[in-house]
């Protein structure tokens, strides 16, 4: 454990010591603001709920999550210092969560800095703060397993641009795939296929914690997800250890 | 007592390419083996393996007892590796690039703060401690990678060219660190440069496709010329095995 958090705090420690951290808070946060103030109508719906930020915030993270990924361990492998952290005495597993962690902490940092949302929306009217806290819970858990695809994705390769791109296309997917439009040409086309896709699909999941639900089933199915792309990770870099 | 390192039919192949063909040796406490041989011979792919980092095809290596393989974790312990290039993290300043060696070793408090200054003293990094390694020429990263493999004061050093990047005076200083340290370790080093394996070798090694060619000492290495100059027998050793 200990040798888990050690990584996870040099990290995140990382992340601050370059720009990277100053460039995403920033975009994340202007992004995120945009689309919910013009796009999302926050003020002119006139409802006192963070709909329109919620709705948008799978986007916003489908984006940028890769880019935080996408250097996890193709740069390491890039500059050769995967070499110096596979040979400490840690367990790649270790490795593995550790980086996770660190990603998962920085990611978090970037969503709670969207407070003053939950503020204005205080201040205007009476939202119901439960389902806020829960949609919250839901980003959380919907930016987790983004972190975990695109890290399983980077440790294949040591081009980043690579990494960042097939990231964004395997969270697109697992966003799209439950949307009409995918299940009604899924379902003409392919039938069987149609209702095991929309299965997979984190955007249903995620959905239920913005309407203010917690699911147990949901709750496994990130876990689930989570741990099944962060297996994959360790796997992966195994067999890059034998070729 | 056992060897500090023993490998034994270590086999490493790339598709059908074999880099390192069925290796087997022992170093004693006490020893200091120089490994010799062309670019491309197998001696950074054996140290690799000898380190964790390569899964071999054949074969095994253990660090004081501990197979690299199956007890991975409780042989990184035993040692100290300098990969080729020496690589660390850039963004880090070198005394924190140390502390975090240190704590994923399991140093804390007062421990880690004295093993970190007593590295960085060895090493002679005291006056940059506070600056971040990229900002350092060669020969400062070469002994920040140097000083995270002392740290721990390791049983076994596997260093991968140690001294390539050094300037002569410097190159100096860290055969003289070698050689203060040689008694009571096990220690492996490669190198081109041939005065080197004369000033600190205990015992030389030359390596070529993969396969050990001559084990003696440098002065009986040495005498397997007529010139009496170890120049002229790894010529002729190693395109013997070419031609």
């Amino acid at each position: 454990m200990s040798a888990i958090l050690t990584i996870a705090r040099r990290e995140l420690g990382g992340y601050f010591a370059t720009p990277v951290a100053a460039v995403f808070i920033v975009i994340f946060l202007a992004l995120q603001g945009a689309l919910t103030f013009n796009l999302g109508q926050f003020f002119e719906r006139n409802q006192a709920d963070l709909v329109p930020f919620f709705n948008f915030l799978p986007w916003v993270l489908l984006l940028l999550v890769p880019a935080l990924t996408m250097r996890l361990w193709a740069e390491e492998r890039r500059a050769g210092t995967i070499e110096f952290l596979l040979t400490l005495p840690v367990t790649q597993t270790q490795a593995v969560i550790g980086k996770f962690l660190a990603a998962w902490a920085f990611t978090a940092i970037a969503i709670a800095l969207t407070f003053p949302f939950v503020i204005t929306v205080n201040y205007l009217g009476h939202p119901d703060n439960g389902t806020i806290a829960c949609g919250y819970l839901g980003a959380l858990l919907l930016s987790a397993s983004f972190l975990a695809i695109g890290g399983a994705v980077s440790a294949s390769t040591k081009n980043q641009v690579v990494a960042f791109v097939l990231a964004v296309a395997l969270c697109f997917v697992t966003v799209v795939a439950s949307t009409t439009l995918v299940v009604n040409f899924l379902s003409t086309n392919a039938p069987g296929l149609s209702a095991i896709v929309s299965r997979i699909s984190v955007a249903d999941r995620y959905q239920d914690f913005t309407h203010g639900v917690i699911e147990l089933r949901d709750v496994i199915y990130f876990a689930s997800l989570i741990s099944f792309f962060l297996f994959l990770n360790a796997v992966v870099i195994d067999h890059k250890r034998a070729s | 007592m056992a060897a500090l390192i023993e490998i034994t039919g270590l086999t490493k192949r790339f598709g059908t390419f074999t880099a390192v063909d069925g290796i087997s040796f022992h170093v004693e406490r006490g020893e200091v083996l120089g490994f010799l041989g062309p670019n491309g011979a197998g001696k950074s792919t054996t140290m690799r393996m000898l380190a964790g980092f390569i899964t071999p095809t054949d074969g095994s290596a253990r660090i004081c007892g501990f197979d690299v393989q199956k007890q991975g974790v409780a042989a990184r312990r035993h040692l100290g590796y300098l990969p080729e290039g020496a690589p660390t993290y850039p963004d880090m300043a070198v005394g924190d690039f140390l502390r975090f060696c240190g704590r994923i070793r399991g140093f804390r408090g007062s421990e880690l703060t004295d093993r970190v200054n007593h590295a960085l003293h060895l090493t002679a990094l005291e006056e940059v401690r506070l600056l971040p390694i990229e900002t350092l020429s060669k020969g400062f990263k070469r002994r920040v990678g140097l000083a995270s493999t002392l740290l721990h004061d390791p049983d076994v050093l596997v260093l991968d060219e140690p001294t390539d990047g050094l300037d002569p005076n410097q190159k100096h200083d860290v055969r003289g660190l070698i050689q203060s340290m040689a008694a009571t370790k096990a220690i492996i080093i490669s190198t081109h440069i041939l005065e080197e394996v004369d000033a600190v070798c205990t015992r030389a090694m030359v390596i070529a496709s993969g396969r050990v060619l001559a084990d003696s000492t440098p002065k009986e290495l040495a005498a397997m010329h007529p010139s009496g100059k170890l120049d002229d027998v790894f010529r002729k050793l190693t395109l013997q095995e070419a031609a």
